[in-house]
């Protein structure tokens, strides 16, 4: 299955709904207390921050509502820009899809 | 600071050798040479417990490996169990005995990659190297892979006699739609040590090869990731084996023997537990294979004072005691170590030219049961 170019060139809007891409796993390791993305033969550790915007990334809630989750489980606003800016970055390295 | 002081991680990266039966007979084969003479492969029951012990302790990423697994019956049983319990699972198959009905089977119980070796782009060097008949059926074996909708990586044995054929390598893997690719030079332990001199390509080879690897990505439109592994003997430092010995590897053999590295049974004086009595947890945190190239101490000249042994090191003990007899020894890669010269021999003496009559050579020898006895009566 051929997804084409990701479609991010431009600034990311809120209604985008990123998912995990199809050739990573993201998963919660105890044993490193942190969330990681598999890929064959291979692993990514993530950040706490990175960890909890990508297990938001469900396929199902927009950027949008995944900023507002974030905000309120850790009390605090004004994260837009940062998730934003993650986001764009994911999908950069593939790790998200944003289909239009 | 002396990394000995600091308790060791959890072994991340599992690796399980199902057995050492295997349809192919590759010359560049890493297994030992000796494998005819070791035990009986461990039951169904054993490696459950072994998959079980080794995710407590936080291992994630697992490969099924071998020999080939498919020659396993009990491996949908192995994936699924290995799936329940939250591995990453990469299977790393010749593909043959590779079917429809194994193929469904392993994808219900949660495999979630399958690396497929070719040893050639063509059907004639392909079955040469593997002395098969193998390569149509692996060709097959691709489209079940992508049908199933697997990420496929396609793993190529780079070596003297088809290092030549990168691009037509690449151009196949490509038709076959893999999403990634290794080309791994040979590394050189196992069947591949005894052939060393047969594998060996010339340094012009190797040149060659990278220029069309780079070739193809700057032509090909499909975004298909190519690893190229460099060949050490042509590097001056070594690799970062293992990213140091009972660091995060953690393999086991056929016959239940946990080793810190696929080759490591070969290190002489050291404690290497069979899992049929011992637990991962004592293998991995107790026993003298795995604790003692931990750290630094066992370092000598001109490892120990070397600022680079934070990031390769010291490269390969196995390597280190194939070439020089000790495997507390610098990696002989390594242009600082007193033993540079037999690699550097070993590379000049693939100089000699590319076609010289076979009769100047000694045979290749293939993998099998037959020569393993033959070679360790």
């Amino acid at each position: 299955m051929n997804t084409g170019p990701i479609k991010a060139a431009g600034p990311i809007g809120g209604d985008a709904i990123p998912a995990i891409d199809r050739r990573f796993r993201l998963q919660w390791e105890a044993a490193q207390n942190a969330h990681v993305l598999l890929y064959p033969e291979g692993m990514i550790k993530l950040n706490a921050s990175a960890g909890e915007i990508l297990k938001r990334c469900d396929g199902k809630a927009t950027l949008a509502e995944i900023t507002a989750s974030l905000e309120q489980a850790f009390a605090t606003s004004g994260l837009a820009a940062d998730v934003f800016a993650f986001i764009a970055m994911a999908a950069e390295k593939k790790w998200v899809t944003l289909p239009s | 600071m002396n990394a000995q002081v600091k308790a060791p991680g959890p072994p991340l990266w599992l690796l399980l050798e199902l057995t050492y039966r295997c349809p192919l007979h590759c010359a560049f084969c890493y297994n030992p040479t000796d494998f005819a003479r070791t035990g009986p492969e461990l039951g169904t029951e054993d490696w459950l417990r072994v998959l079980r012990e080794a995710r407590e302790l936080g291992a994630v990423q697992l490969g099924l490996s071998g020999g080939e697994p498919l020659a396993r019956d009990d491996l949908e049983l192995i994936v699924a169990e290995a799936h329940r319990l939250g591995f990453y699972i990469n299977l790393i198959t010749s593909g043959v005995g590779l079917n429809e009905t194994r193929i469904a089977a392993l994808k219900a119980g949660g495999l979630d990659h399958i690396q497929l070796s070719f040893q050639d782009s063509s059907k004639q060097m392909n079955d040469f190297l593997s002395s098969t008949r193998t390569f149509e059926l692996k060709s097959k074996v691709a489209a079940l892979i992508k049908k199933y909708d697997y990420p496929m990586v396609l793993n190529v044995v780079l070596h003297r006699l088809n290092i030549d054929h990168v691009e037509e390598i690449l151009d196949m893997a490509d038709r076959l739609g893999a999403e990634y690719v290794e080309l791994a030079n040979t590394q050189y332990y196992g069947w591949a040590w005894h052939n060393r001199d047969r594998l060996m390509p010339s340094r012009e080879q190797v040149e060659r090869a990278e220029a069309a690897t780079k070739r193809f990505r700057e032509r090909s439109g499909r975004p298909m990731r190519i690893y190229f592994v460099v060949p050490d003997y042509f590097e001056r430092r070594p690799k970062p084996c293992m990213n140091g010995l009972g660091s995060i590897f953690l393999t086991v053999t056929p016959d239940g023997t946990a080793l810190p590295c696929h080759a490591a049974r070969m290190l002489p004086g050291l404690e290497f537990p069979n899992v049929r009595d011992s637990s991962v947890r004592h293998a991995w945190f107790d026993s003298s294979g795995f604790n003692h190239f931990r750290g630094d101490d066992w370092m000598k000249e001109p490892c120990r004072s070397c600022p680079e042994k934070t990031r390769d090191f010291g490269g390969c003990r196995c390597q280190a005691f194939l070439m020089t007899g000790d495997a507390a020894n610098a990696d002989p890669v390594c242009d600082l170590s007193p033993h540079h010269h037999l690699v550097t021999e070993a590379v000049a003496a693939a100089e000699r030219p590319h076609r010289s009559s076979p009769s100047e050579e000694k045979p290749l020898v293939f993998r099998s049961p037959a020569n393993s006895a033959t070679l360790f009566p």
